[in-house]
């Protein structure tokens, strides 16, 4: 029998990440973003980082605490413009920033965990983004080769988790989570709910265990009225009751 | 009397609903293609959005938000009858693969020969491109709505474009809070007028060289 993946605190897991890593992080912005994971391994001495992530965050707040902290060697996404630090830092030669459009980052990730090397795109063809990079003529097309990217740790965000580590979603916060389940050495899933096996419908687990190494529960969670601590969520909740 | 930034937004936006078509897919961009939405009846229409959705609707403004359900620009939205989700790939997936009938997107600068400039300005530190590339290399139609001119008075339909271009595929509509534009065998054309603008006002705000539409609509 398959054994069991262990349920787990944030701080006994993401010690796996090691300086010099490359860690995929999952989220659009703060929806879909494995807050818990990103605020654990802010108080985590490691450094020279590899982070690809669609943002880095806004000024202080997530990915943006572990630059400010000076642990970013490098960052990979679409749109650091959520976080203008992001620039400053690259202009000051801080860090090296690589800006990938959109559909390409998700196909890299996608490519990476599928085992695929790399594949040809007509996205950025002719554009600055293209610069240096191999091209192919395809049926009477240009197209421009991009490498499939991968990680050592990828820290994502699901809604559900059972305990053998199937994962579901949740509306748009899904996004680049599914991807980056599979292109990472070693997987970690920050997730609201852990039900038992066979409580998740077969149907409905979009990330297959196979995938996911670890899960822990979140304790930081997007509402509302902005990120605020489960233990803060539940005594809101009783003084709601109380009333 | 001149109109506030908000009138014209919406002048804009409700002349870009007009170029969409009943059952057709379109995804919005972020600032005024946003406010596209509340000119077309989403039950005709599909509205797509590269974090994952389609199947977007307008959120009625009494009813809570869910704040894992937005759009591209991170505005709460709501489902609509067949709504579904996917991943960003699948989502990349259906643009880049030619399954997505129109974007319509902002522009720093289009210039005479159809080529836009929308995701970098040298010099200033916005490092963003997000899926503006993405949707130009496969999408079936691009209408660009954007202000005429920028804030300072400079033209931003242009000879040719200053800032990077996004793509080397050309844009097909440029709608702004004067004119609408079309491409004819490569030409900018000048298709038709806006309420109360006349065409001297146009040339003078245009750097582009432009030809006019022979059916050209004058509006009233």
């Amino acid at each position: 029998m398959r054994k069991m993946k262990k349920h787990t605190k944030p701080n006994e897991i993401i010690s796996k990440i090691k300086t010099g890593d490359i860690i995929m992080v999952g989220g659009f912005g703060l929806v879909g973003a494995p807050l818990t994971l990103i605020d654990e391994l802010t108080r985590y001495d490691v450094k020279d980082l590899t982070i690809i992530s669609n943002n880095l965050g806004e000024p202080g707040k997530g990915l943006g605490i572990l630059l400010r902290q000076g642990k970013i060697k490098k960052a990979v996404g679409s749109y650091f413009t959520s976080n203008r630090e992001v620039g400053d830092a690259y202009n000051q030669g801080k860090i090296d920033a690589q800006l990938m459009p959109q559909g390409t980052m998700s196909e890299s990730i996608r490519a990476g965990g599928a085992g695929i090397g790399g594949y040809f795109t007509k996205t950025s063809v002719g554009t600055k983004l293209a610069i240096g990079k191999e091209t192919r003529e395809i049926d009477g097309e240009m197209y421009v080769f991009e490498p499939a990217l991968k990680a050592n740790v990828a820290l994502i965000k699901a809604a559900k988790a059972d305990t053998l580590g199937n994962l579901a979603y949740y509306k748009t916060a899904r996004n680049f989570n599914p991807m980056m389940a599979t292109a990472a050495d070693y997987v970690i899933a920050e997730v609201d709910e852990i039900v038992e096996a066979g409580e998740l419908s077969p149907e409905e687990i979009i990330t297959p265990h196979l995938f996911v190494d670890a899960v822990i529960t979140s304790e930081l969670i997007l509402t509302r009225e902005g990120v605020i601590s489960r233990h803060a969520l539940n005594k809101k909740r009783d003084s709601r009751i109380n009333c | 009397m001149r109109s506030t930034k908000k009138e014209i937004q919406e002048l804009i936006a409700k002349r870009a609903a007009d170029e969409l078509h009943p059952e057709s897919i379109i995804n919005l961009g972020i600032g005024i293609p946003t406010l596209v939405a509340k000119y077309v009846d989403t039950s005709s229409v599909f509205f797509h959005t590269e974090n994952g959705m389609l199947g977007v609707g307008e959120l009625p403004s009494d009813e809570e938000f869910d704040p894992s359900l937005v759009n591209a620009g991170k505005l709460p939205i709501a489902e609509t009858v067949g709504a579904s989700y996917f991943s960003s790939s699948d989502s990349f997936a259906m643009i880049r693969g030619g399954h997505v009938d129109v974007a319509v997107l902002g522009a720093l600068e289009v210039d005479e020969q159809g080529f836009i400039a929308n995701w970098a300005v040298p010099g200033k530190n916005i490092m963003g491109v997000g899926g503006a590339m993405d949707l130009l290399s496969g999408v079936k139609k691009v209408i660009v709505t954007t202000n005429h001119t920028t804030k300072t008075g400079e033209p931003k339909i242009v000879n040719q474009c200053s800032y990077p271009i996004t793509s080397v595929r050309k844009v097909d509509v440029i709608i702004t809070e004067l004119a609408v534009f079309t491409f004819n065998d490569g030409q900018l054309q000048l298709a038709e007028l806006m309420p109360n603008v006349t065409l001297e006002e146009v040339k003078e705000k245009t750097d582009a060289h432009f030809e006019l539409s022979p059916n050209m609509l004058l509006k009233s």
